[in-house]
């Protein structure tokens, strides 16, 4: 790893400050073949903020996450107009490599997805993936790893719990664990963005309110973006909030100012436990 | 309230009959299994010995033991999975993770049912137009193996594409979305855990090879060759084809002799299938998803 990491087009990234919006999608159009799921979808995500995207079930708010890292392409059918730029470039563009795009833009699922393997090697999956074989070998990599997994853990609080039992099977730990752990994998390939699919739902209150913890803890360093159908979650979590509603962006504004003042009359219901 | 009309009382009664008729069908499935087992095991177990295995056929195969048949076939799984299972395993590969639904894929799966409906004797013959004749190979355990190779491939293809199919998708969504390309998700992600079903699927088909007469009578295997074979351009002598010809071709053959040779075909078959289920029971206990 460099000072200066490399965008998913290959210039230098944080070098250009100016850039405020860590994510900004113009005119995004997404069609599942013949079924439109996104209508002109204009987003703008600050960098180093949480942003919540609420909206009622099927409005769309997973497919747009998903065409942020463009994982929706996995399904042949999926088609996208318009441009998502990360970070100042246009990921839609034709030079920008996958790999170097998701290793920016990291993704936690709804349900804790740990590989079957060990909590370290969870951690250090990522990190490998993008690493040379050559130097994965050698046994100055075995301390750095060492060192990744520790502060991967710590940064998610779990060092203290995982510390011993870095060998264990991370699908026999308790979902929150494994939901903590989902989110560890992403830290050693210093992703800028991390795209959260309703993290908390499978989770019981005590572990949301430790994951939300951690989001706070994250917050900063980080730009995330969070679906979530818990309105008190959206609240208590973000910076701003963004709704949508059959495909299209209705509202975005300050979180504060959007569960008080709502400036749409869709927006209140829905925020109201109206619909959805 | 809620008693039963005659009615009631009539069709729960037709309910039963055909209960026990059904369950009469399936216990009758049994019998055969039972009838054939205890036969060879009456007739043949006899004969089973160290030397049995160990021992050339001798006085024109009335005498003596089976280990160049034994071997033989033996030797010509090892060669057909060398072909089927790599060839077979990349196909499933292609088919599960790569293929988008397209007429080259629809094409595809068709050939590999018809492949598997196809009669063995008629794998026989195409065996010996290919392997025989227009490759070259001659008659032998080279020209035998590719055709049973041909013949279980579809066996192996349905199994590998099973087992990857069911490693859950949400490990490829999370291997993906940390950047691996999708040869580094097969190799990392699916593969190991499709493993166990790929294996079970493998040893099916070592126990459907071991059996079969009629792709190998033509191709690579004669009914008595003297020595061993030393490389895959010998022929050999296998079990299954030895056991047609002590039952139909040889004269003076002692009863038993041929019940002998099933019953060590049928304990290699069923030793396999044990083996194949019980690898998947164990694997399947210890997958924790
Ligand atoms: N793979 C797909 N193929 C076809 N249509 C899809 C696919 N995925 C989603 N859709 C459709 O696109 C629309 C938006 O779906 P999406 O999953 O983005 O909604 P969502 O807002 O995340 O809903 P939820 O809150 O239930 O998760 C829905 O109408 C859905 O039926
Ligand atoms: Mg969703």
């Amino acid at each position: 790893m460099t000072d200066s990491p490399m965008t998913p087009g290959g210039e230098t990234r944080r070098s250009n400050s100016d850039v405020e919006m860590a994510i900004r999608t113009r005119e995004l159009n997404l069609w599942y073949g013949d079924f439109q799921a996104l209508y002109d979808v204009d987003f703008d995500v600050r960098r180093g903020q949480i942003t919540a995207l609420i909206g009622p079930s099927g409005c769309g708010k997973s497919t747009l996450l998903r065409s942020i890292n463009r994982i929706n392409e996995r399904l042949g059918y999926v088609r996208t107009e318009g441009t998502i730029e990360v970070l100042g470039k246009n990921i839609l563009d034709e030079n920008v490599s996958m790999p170097q795009l998701r290793k920016e833009v990291g993704m936690v699922f709804q349900r804790p997805n740990p590989f079957p393997l060990s909590i370290r090697d969870n951690v250090l999956f990522g990190y490998r993936l993008h690493e040379a074989k050559a130097t994965r070998r050698s046994s100055v990599n075995r301390r750095q790893e060492d060192e990744i997994v520790e502060q991967a853990l710590r940064e998610v609080l779990m060092w203290d719990e995982f510390k011993d039992k870095l060998d264990a099977n991370s699908i026999e730990l308790s979902l929150e664990a494994q939901q903590k752990l989902c989110i560890a994998r992403l830290l050693p390939i210093k992703p800028a963005v991390l795209l959260m699919d309703e993290p908390c739902s499978a989770l019981d209150p005590e572990a949301t309110a430790a994951v939300e913890e951690l989001l706070f803890r994250l917050r900063g360093d980080y730009t995330i973006l969070i679906v979530t159908h818990n309105m008190a979650q959206a609240r208590r979590v973000s910076d701003e909030s963004a709704f949508m509603l059959m495909g299209k962006m209705v509202e975005h504004s300050r979180t504060d100012e959007m569960f008080v003042t709502p400036k749409f009359k869709e927006t209140a219901n829905y925020i109201e436990g109206r619909y959805g | 309230m809620f008693e039963a009309t005659e009615l009631n009382i009539r069709n729960d009664r037709i309910q039963e009959r055909f209960r026990y008729l059904f369950l009469a069908m399936a216990v009758v499935l049994i019998v055969p299994v039972l009838v054939i087992l205890s036969l060879l095991v009456i007739k043949g177990g006899p004969v089973l010995s160290w030397s049995f295995l160990t021992e050339f056929p001798k006085n024109g195969m009335t005498e003596g033991g089976i280990y160049p048949a034994l071997l033989g076939t033996i030797f010509l799984v090892l060669v057909a999975l060398l072909f089927s299972v790599p060839l077979g395993v990349a196909a499933a590969i292609y088919l599960s993770e790569y293929a988008k639904d397209n007429w080259l894929t629809r094409v595809i799966n068709l050939a590999i049912i018809n492949l598997a409906g196809v009669p063995s004797i008629v794998h026989a013959l195409f065996g010996v137009g290919a392997f025989v004749i227009f490759f070259g190979f001659g008659t032998s355990i080279l020209s035998a193996s590719l055709t049973l190779a041909i013949m279980t491939l579809p066996v192996v293809i349905v199994a590998t594409r099973e087992a990857l199919q069911s490693v859950p998708h949400a490990f490829r969504e999370a291997c993906w979305s940390l950047g691996a390309t999708k040869w580094q998700t097969i190799r990392k992600v699916v593969l190991p855990n499709a493993v166990s079903g790929i294996l079970t699927g493998v040893i099916l088909e070592v126990s459907r090879t071991a059996g079969e007469t009629a792709p190998i009578m033509f191709t690579g295997a004669v009914f008595f060759v003297p020595f061993l074979p030393e490389s895959v351009f010998d022929q050999t002598m296998a079990l299954s084809l030895h056991l047609y010809t002590l039952s139909t071709q040889v004269t003076d053959v002692p009863e038993n002799l041929p019940y002998g040779v099933a019953l060590l075909l049928i304990l290699i078959v069923l030793a396999m299938n044990a083996l194949s289920i019980g690898f998947r029971t164990y694997l399947r206990n210890k997958k924790k998803w």
